[in-house]
């Protein structure tokens, strides 16, 4: 299972991204923003990052990107796509996920571990989890509040394209509390928090067992590397 | 030169921290008469060539699906800060001063 992860300028957790592929069994394939070759890869990640200083809108130069062009076609005809933070801007300022995010409504930059519920495992990205189940990946942002028209909220609601909704604490505004949200098809999957840095022991979350033990986003990448599997 | 100014606001309905931070910090310093501020950009477009219809349309698409994004925004204002028709009265002015029908180019009269 190849999978690309594209690196606009201004990318910082592309390489996280990588490495998840990797801890995951998948084979992670470096792409530039500026290239329109997806170079034969199963699957895609858009990272997490401050892609052109979050100029004009986060996320909103990069989705129109060289590159774009083929991820949303390749999205379109079914592909996975999987947007992390800045990468989730990237995909809702591209039209390939509803909504937008927009500033904290505290106005302030939040980094924490934060607890999500996984509402949707018929996702690409999400087949590896319980319905229900409860996870901790860090969450860091300054632009993340997901907002919609109402009746785009109760649509993706009734539809369960609430992939994940946050725990406990809403940090940054969003709308009932919706962390990610998937596109109709279940393969373009966009979230907040970055499970990409909760995939190896002694460098994720804390956890009741041990401190930075937390390893719950590693599910976010074997999913997709497992249906690839299937798949074949 | 003509210049294109285009306006953006958050959408009225949506909170704008922005706008709250700042109607907060004016509150603190006494200027209590205030009762909101919201934040919103202002894009300054210059165009070299004609202002025509074809542009007009250009610019109005590139407003509404590049400078804003509509599920979070509105593009309030479009305005045309120099027309053509006022280049062409400087560019008329100059070359009745010059005499020889051979002014300087309209945009390069100031």
């Amino acid at each position: 299972m190849r999978i690309g992860v594209i690196t606009f300028p201004g990318s910082l957790d592309d390489r996280d991204a990588q490495r998840a592929v990797r801890l995951a069994g998948g084979e992670p394939v470096a792409l530039w923003h500026g290239s329109h070759d997806l170079e034969g890869v199963d699957a895609l990640i858009l990272p997490g990052g401050f892609s052109y200083g979050d100029y004009l809108r986060c996320g909103a130069i990069a989705s129109l990107s060289p590159i774009m062009t083929e991820v949303v076609a390749a999205a379109n005809a079914g592909m996975p796509v999987l947007g992390i933070c800045n990468g989730f801007q990237m995909l809702t300022e591209a039209g390939l996920l509803e909504g937008g995010l927009i500033r904290n409504d505290h106005g302030s930059f939040i980094c924490r571990d934060q607890v999500l519920t996984v509402e949707n495992t018929s996702t690409a990205w999400t087949a590896e989890f319980e319905a229900g189940q409860l996870i901790t990946i860090p969450l860091k942002n300054g632009e993340g509040g997901f907002i919609a028209a109402g009746d785009t909220l109760d649509r993706l609601e009734g539809e369960g394209r609430v992939v994940f909704r946050y725990v406990d604490v809403n940090p940054n505004g969003s709308l009932r509390d919706i962390a990610g949200i998937s596109n109709a098809r279940g393969n373009v999957v966009g979230l907040m928090p970055h499970p990409e840095h909760a995939v190896e022991p002694g460098f994720g979350p804390d956890t009741a067992a041990a401190m930075r033990s937390g390893v719950d986003g590693l599910g976010f990448f074997t999913s997709v590397v497992k249906r690839a599997l299937v798949e074949a | 030169m003509p210049t294109i100014v285009v306006d953006v606001m958050p959408k009225a309905e949506l909170l704008d921290p922005q706008g709250k931070a700042v109607a907060g910090a004016l509150a603190r310093t006494g200027h209590t008469a205030f009762s909101g501020v919201r934040i919103g950009k202002r894009f300054e477009l210059t165009v070299d060539g004609p202002v025509d219809d074809a542009l007009r349309a250009n610019v109005q698409q590139i407003a509404e699906e590049i400078l804003s994004n509509q599920v979070i925004e509105d593009v309030v204002g479009i305005h045309y800060e120099v027309t053509n028709a006022e280049l062409a009265e400087e560019a008329a002015e100059a070359a009745s001063v010059a005499g020889d029908g051979f002014g300087a180019p309209a945009g390069e009269t100031h």
